[in-house]
Order: C-alpha cells, then sequence, then structure tokens
C-alpha cells in the first residue's frame, strides 16, 4: 500500500508560495547553495543516480538526456522548459506554476548550472496566462533578489529567463517542433538525428526538458539520491504528479510515489467514482497512451508496470471513464482533437486522421458499415511507426485499444445503428455529472 | 478597445507607433530575431484585434521575413485569428474529459445564445465563441475560458449567466486568475509585455513584462548555427557579369534584324545556356564541385579559382 506524498506539492496550500517571501520562508532556494559547491558533472550524476525520468511523456531518464550535451565546444548551450502542456486530460504542469512558480525556478537555476548553460526559455503553452502571470511576478522578484541574472548571489553563475507565451498548438509539445516553434516557425517537428542535445534551439546543444522533471532537480540536488530513490519503484523512482479528471468525485492533482495504484489513488484521493459507477475504461497517460479497462485498476502506475498491461505512463494524466460512458464516443472525440492537431507535415497523420474521423461520425450516426472495423484497424496500422512524430502513434492509440478491448461495443453499434442500453455518448451529461467537491478559487495577484 | 474599424469594417488598420517601439523592444530580447515573431502576432492581435496585414508586415520587417513567411506561421497556431476578435473571446472545452460532465453541452447553449458558432463573432462585436480542445483544467470540467481565464465546472445555465454579465458590463470573478479585462488586454501579455497601459487599475496589478533577459545574455549564436539558421544562398544560373554578355549578344542579333529568343530556342538546348565559358576549359578537378561539407572548402575554393582564371 502507497501513501499520498508532499514533495513537489508542498507549498500548495501556503497561501503565499508563489511569492520570494513565502517561498523563502518555506525552504526555497536552499539548493543552490549545495549545488554551486559542487562541479556541474557531479550534479549530473546525482541525477542520473537518483533515476529522475522524463515527465513529459516519454520517461527517459533525464541524467543520461543530459549527458549527451557536449561541454566545452564553445557553443552556447540552451535550456528549454517544455511547460506546453497538451496532453488531453493533463494539468500538473499548469498548477506547479500557478501555486509554486519559484520551485520551477530554482530548478531552471540549478539545472542551468548543471548544463553550464546561462540562458533558458520557458516554453508556455498560450492559454496558460494565469500560470504565465505567476510566472512573470516570481521571475521578476528573483532577478531582484539575485536569484537570477548575473553572478547569482556572488557565485558567478549566470542565469537569465526568457518567459515565452506559445499560441495554441498540441504538436508544439514535441521537443523538435516545440523547437522550431521557438525559432518563429510553424512547429513542425524535426528529423532527428541530429538530437536537442547536439544540435537544438539555433542549432545550439539545448536540452528540452518539462516542467515537472526540472521541479524534481532541486529536491535531488538538497536531499540527496537515497532519499528520493526511498520513494517510488527501482526503475521509477520519485514523486509523480497524477492528474484524475473524468468520472470521479474528486478530480484533481494528487502527489502520490510512482508505483500507487490507480484504485489507490482514486479511491483515496478522489473519493471514488461518481455515485459508485463502475470503472470502465480509463487512459494512465493522456489519450495518447492505450486505454485500459476496470481490471487494470491494481497495476502500479510506474512506466514499467504499465507498459507490461499493455499501454504507457505517458504524462500520468488518469481520465476515468464507468460503465455509462461509451468508449466508442471517446475514441471519437479524442480522434477529432488529433485530425485538428496533426501539424501535416506526414501524410499518413494528415490524411489517416481525417478518414479516421470520417468513420468514427458514420459508426455514431448509426451508418456504421459490417467492413469499418477491419478499414479502422488498417489505417491505424498505416499511421503507427509510419508517422514522422508520435503524434500518430498517439492518434491510434485510443483507437486500436478501444478495438480490442471493446469491440462488443463497435458490433453494436454497426449491428444496430445505436449504443448498448445504458451506455451513453454524453452530449447532456450535465445534470448528473455536476458536482465535483472543489471549492478552491485561486484569485488575485 | 472597442474601435470600430477592428469589427469587420472601416479603413484598414495601421500599426501605431507605440506599437513598433514595443515590436522593437520584443525583438532585442531574443538571440536570433525571428524567435520574436510568435510574441509579437500576440502583439498584432493587441493592437487590431487580430492579425492583420499591417502587422504582418510589420513583423516582417522586424523578422527579416517575407510577408508570406509571416503568414505560414500566423495560420499555424490556433490562438491567431484571422477575422477580429470581438472584445472578449470565449472559449469552451469539448475535449473528452469536459465533454463527459456536459462540456459539449455547454457550447451549444452558448451557441444558442449568442448566435453564432465555432470562431463567429456577435454582431454587436461583443463575444467571439469557439470550442477549444483541452485547456489543461480537467479537474475544473466543464471549463469555460474568459479571455483566457479559467471558469470551472459551468453547466449551460451558469455559463449563459456568466456571459450575460459580462455583456451587462460586470467582471465576474474566475476560478483561477482575475476578472477578464478583453482579449486585446490579455493579447498584450501574451506578448511578453504584461498588463495592457488602457487596462483597469484594479487588473493592472496583476503581472509584469518579462523584460529581463536581453538578446545577448548567455552568449550570442555563432553565425554557423545549424538547423533552421544557416541562410540558404541560392547561386543564380548566370551570374550578373554573365547575364550582361548574355543580354550584349542578345542585342547583337536584335541589330542584325532577328529575334533572339527565336535563335536561342532555334538553336537547341546548349545554345539556350550563351554565352558559354571557354571551350577549351576543362575543370581541374571534376569530384572536387560535387561533394560538400566544410572540409572540402579548400578543395571548392581551389576549383572556383581555376573557374574565374578561365572564364
Amino acid at each position: 500500500m502507497s501513501e499520498p506524498i508532499s514533495v513537489l506539492t508542498q507549498r500548495y496550500d501556503v497561501p503565499d508560495a508563489h511569492t520570494l517571501a513565502g517561498y523563502e520562508r518555506t525552504g526555497g532556494y536552499q539548493s543552490l547553495a549545495t549545488a554551486f559547491d559542487q562541479a556541474p558533472t557531479d550534479l549530473v550524476s546525482q541525477v542520473k543516480d537518483a533515476g529522475l525520468r522524463g515527465r513529459g511523456g516519454a520517461g527517459f531518464p533525464t541524467g543520461v538526456k543530459w549527458g549527451f550535451t557536449p561541454r566545452g565546444t564553445g557553443k552556447p548551450t540552451y535550456l528549454v522548459i517544455n511547460a506546453d502542456e497538451g496532453e488531453p486530460g493533463t494539468f500538473k504542469d499548469r498548477e506547479l506554476m500557478e501555486r509554486d512558480p519559484h520551485q520551477l525556478l530554482e530548478g531552471i537555476i540549478v539545472s542551468c548550472y548543471a548544463l553550464e548553460s546561462e540562458r533558458a526559455f520557458l516554453y508556455l503553452r498560450g492559454e496558460y496566462l494565469w500560470p504565465g502571470v505567476r510566472l512573470e511576478h516570481a521571475i521578476a522578484e528573483a532577478y531582484e533578489a539575485g536569484y537570477l541574472g548575473k553572478d547569482i548571489k556572488g557565485s558567478g553563475v549566470n542565469v537569465d529567463v526568457t518567459l515565452h507565451y506559445a499560441a495554441g498548438a498540441y504538436i508544439c509539445g514535441e521537443e523538435t517542433a516545440l523547437l522550431d516553434s521557438l525559432e518563429g516557425r510553424r512547429g513542425q517537428p524535426r528529423l532527428r538525428p541530429p538530437f536537442p542535445a547536439q544540435a537544438g534551439v539555433y542549432g545550439m546543444p539545448t536540452q528540452v526538458n518539462n516542467v515537472e522533471t526540472i521541479a524534481n532537480v532541486p529536491h535531488i540536488v538538497q536531499h540527496g539520491v537515497d532519499w528520493y530513490r526511498s520513494m517510488g519503484t527501482e526503475k521509477s523512482p520519485g514523486p509523480k504528479l497524477f492528474c484524475v479528471s473524468g468520472e470521479v468525485n474528486r478530480p484533481g492533482n494528487y502527489e502520490w510515489p510512482m508505483g500507487a495504484t490507480a484504485r489507490e489513488i482514486v479511491e483515496v484521493s478522489c473519493q471514488g467514482m461518481l455515485d459508485g459507477r463502475e470503472l470502465r475504461f480509463w487512459t494512465p497517460g493522456g489519450s495518447s497512451t492505450p486505454l485500459l479497462t476496470g481490471a487494470h485498476a491494481d497495476t502500479p502506475m510506474d512506466f514499467e508496470a504499465i507498459m507490461e498491461a499493455g499501454s504507457l505512463l505517458g504524462t500520468a494524466a488518469m481520465q476515468m471513464f464507468s460503465d455509462r460512458t461509451s468508449v466508442v464516443e471517446a475514441a471519437r472525440n479524442w480522434t477529432k482533437f488529433y485530425e485538428h492537431e496533426s501539424c501535416g507535415k506526414c501524410t499518413p497523420c494528415r490524411e489517416g486522421t481525417f478518414w479516421l474521423s470520417q468513420i468514427y461520425d458514420r459508426l455514431l450516426e448509426g451508418r456504421g458499415r459490417s467492413e469499418d472495423l477491419d478499414l479502422l484497424d488498417e489505417i491505424c496500422d498505416n499511421i503507427f511507426g509510419r508517422s514522422f512524430c508520435a503524434l500518430g502513434d498517439g492518434a491510434v492509440s485510443p483507437i486500436k485499444s478501444s478495438l480490442a478491448l471493446f469491440r462488443d461495443e463497435y458490433e453494436h453499434l454497426i449491428a444496430h445503428g445505436r449504443l448498448p442500453d445504458g451506455i451513453e455518448a454524453h452530449t447532456d451529461a450535465v445534470d448528473r455529472n455536476s458536482g465535483h467537491g472543489r471549492p478552491e478559487q485561486l484569485v488575485g495577484a | 478597445m472597442s474601435d470600430p474599424s477592428t469589427n469587420g469594417s472601416g479603413p484598414a488598420p495601421e500599426i501605431p507607433a507605440e506599437v513598433r517601439a514595443k515590436a522593437e523592444e520584443i525583438v532585442g530580447r531574443y538571440p536570433v530575431k525571428r524567435s520574436a515573431l510568435l510574441p509579437l502576432l500576440h502583439l498584432v492581435q493587441h493592437a487590431h484585434g487580430y492579425v492583420s496585414d499591417a502587422g504582418v508586415t510589420l513583423c516582417a520587417e522586424l523578422c527579416g521575413l517575407t510577408k508570406a513567411e509571416v503568414g505560414a506561421v500566423a495560420t499555424f497556431y490556433s490562438m491567431y485569428k484571422r477575422e477580429p476578435m470581438g472584445e472578449h473571446l470565449v472559449s469552451v472545452c469539448t475535449n473528452f474529459a469536459c465533454h463527459v460532465r456536459g462540456g459539449t453541452a455547454v457550447y451549444r447553449h452558448l451557441s444558442e445564445r449568442l448566435g453564432v458558432g465555432h470562431n463567429g463573432t456577435t454582431e454587436d462585436g461583443r463575444f467571439t465563441l469557439e470550442h477549444a480542445e483541452c485547456l489543461g483544467n480537467c479537474e475544473g470540467a466543464p471549463v469555460v475560458t474568459i479571455d483566457y481565464l479559467n471558469y470551472e465546472g459551468q453547466t449551460p445555465a451558469s455559463a449563459a449567466d456568466l456571459v450575460d454579465r459580462v455583456a451587462a458590463g460586470e467582471r465576474p470573478t474566475p476560478t483561477r486568475g482575475f476578472p477578464p479585462e478583453g482579449i486585446r488586454a490579455v493579447q498584450h501579455r501574451l506578448a511578453g509585455l504584461g498588463p495592457a497601459p488602457d487596462g483597469e487599475a484594479v487588473v493592472a496589478q496583476a503581472g509584469r513584462a518579462s523584460d529581463q533577459a536581453r538578446a545577448d545574455d548567455g552568449a550570442v549564436p555563432i553565425p554557423e548555427a545549424g538547423p533552421g539558421v544557416t541562410p540558404v544562398t541560392i547561386e543564380p544560373t548566370f551570374s550578373a557579369g554573365q547575364e550582361a554578355e548574355r543580354e550584349r549578344a542578345r542585342q547583337a542579333v536584335r541589330d542584325a534584324g532577328q529575334d533572339p529568343s527565336a535563335v536561342e530556342s532555334g538553336a537547341g538546348p546548349q545554345a539556350r545556356e550563351f554565352p558559354t565559358t571557354d571551350p577549351d576549359w576543362e575543370p581541374t578537378d571534376p569530384g572536387a564541385g560535387a561533394t560538400g561539407g566544410p572540409a572540402d572548402d579548400a578543395a571548392d575554393d581551389a576549383a572556383d579559382d581555376d573557374q574565374e582564371g578561365t572564364s
């Protein structure tokens, strides 16, 4: 049995944690002195030994990724923070930046020192106005207090941060598309290699890291590798923010050690499913990860166990849906999302998502054909692994998995032209579904 | 804020001097000018409520791009609008976590109430409505944002009430953020410039300009920078000298009373390339020019020298 923990979220209940005064009072910026006493390469080793894995979806070991950055090339190195949180169901970075922006800045300073970078870009999703305003304040305060800028607190370390608002494109969460977008181009992914570590923004060595990943770094530096590894599992250590949404009583961000089960998180933190509904299907890491069923609720939420169960941990965005909700409707909704967000660079994704979307429309309008399921399957096979970046793979994940796990619902739709009894398409589900228990407001400067 | 020229009628808007000054300031924050393009387009939307032609021209000028290149970028991102927005932008999330709690019902109700569809603006110019993809606030589903400020847990009735109150001049407090101040004031913030100067005092306290880091902070990229930065030089088919010589030859044909184009095309494909270099000239090292890369520069130079010497 796991218990909820409080590492990244430790200041979520401190009303003034977003101010410098509140952050310093609660132990903020204390990792800087520890970090600056060590060689940058030692910090990289620490992050590697701690086993920190990227929290943006791929789960690649951060220390290993940092190790790819060449040193002493005479070129500047850049740190780019990926705050383009767009994966459906994901909202962990938003709350982290809203409630504790200085924690991210502290992570940026330590990470820049470890990477010998003097300039960080914070690529923030354009719709995240309020997190942006909080970050603007935090950055200005950090500059005034000497935590950012030249010669930080007399250490000789320079770190400058630019907050960069993006403009609404899911694909820019893909790291090479993000770099193109940051350079003022259409956000389309680049061919790799070269990897961003060698040639990223402006062709310079660049590290692109997720917000939550960077927020972990000061904790590792301050409290050590052993402390960090005391949480989570052997291969997926550390604390993790789980964003739970959908048909649960209290949706929200909950911090648990890696390896907690979905059942624990939903029962303890979310107070169960809405009016005792049964869990039917859920995404363990956003809509780009294959669906799991109620039978998978006891799978530990870590990278390995979820992969064994046939899905991916992704961003740990757990969207929980009940036995009253149509999985075909869910797949159509997400397919329309990918259709809208496909960047148009490669044909399988650009064309395939449109075709898939049309098939879903006719299925749910009662015009489904008997050959449609095989057709869906075939189109998916022609997108998966054949598109330029992972967006195409993500787009077919809910389709492939729902076809495998809930084929009966598809077949019922084709045979009868309507959903099975008791399952709804949820266009007017408001009355029964509203009433979650989050009274908190977060307002003011 | 409600300049009628931005709502479809009237003369095409121009860029005021103070907006141009702000645009130049934004460009000064980035190691490479083009990086300023996304914030610049937000600034254009602050000035005009949409990506105007004058705005595209300004961006192209400041970033050293063509208008077509700026247009290609502006049409890629969903936050840049090609039609003037109303005073307030109302976005309703209809992705599945919101949909399952009624997001689509909220959208349909608002659409009926306002009498507009996706990306439509009401006739009085007060509201633009859109259905949005996941807004990253799934714990508050269904979520409606007004000027990108989030109102959680909406129902069709509460969302309609919200819009009515904003229409009546009220500033309802959102679940997270501050009362909405109009989409164009928000665009000023998204350009990285902090609160708009004409915003209300109570709202203007929130947010700062992110103007600390400058272009040359953290070292400047060296010019040989890699993908996306290296300027591509396209060699003309004929050099300027060759073109002049060709024109002289064409003039000589004209002087002789014949049509130079007919002579050129009638003489077969080889004649189209005249004037040729010295017919006796042969490359000293035929392989040298075919390879690329910095390592071959010396060999290339040598070959170039030879060519120049004989032409």
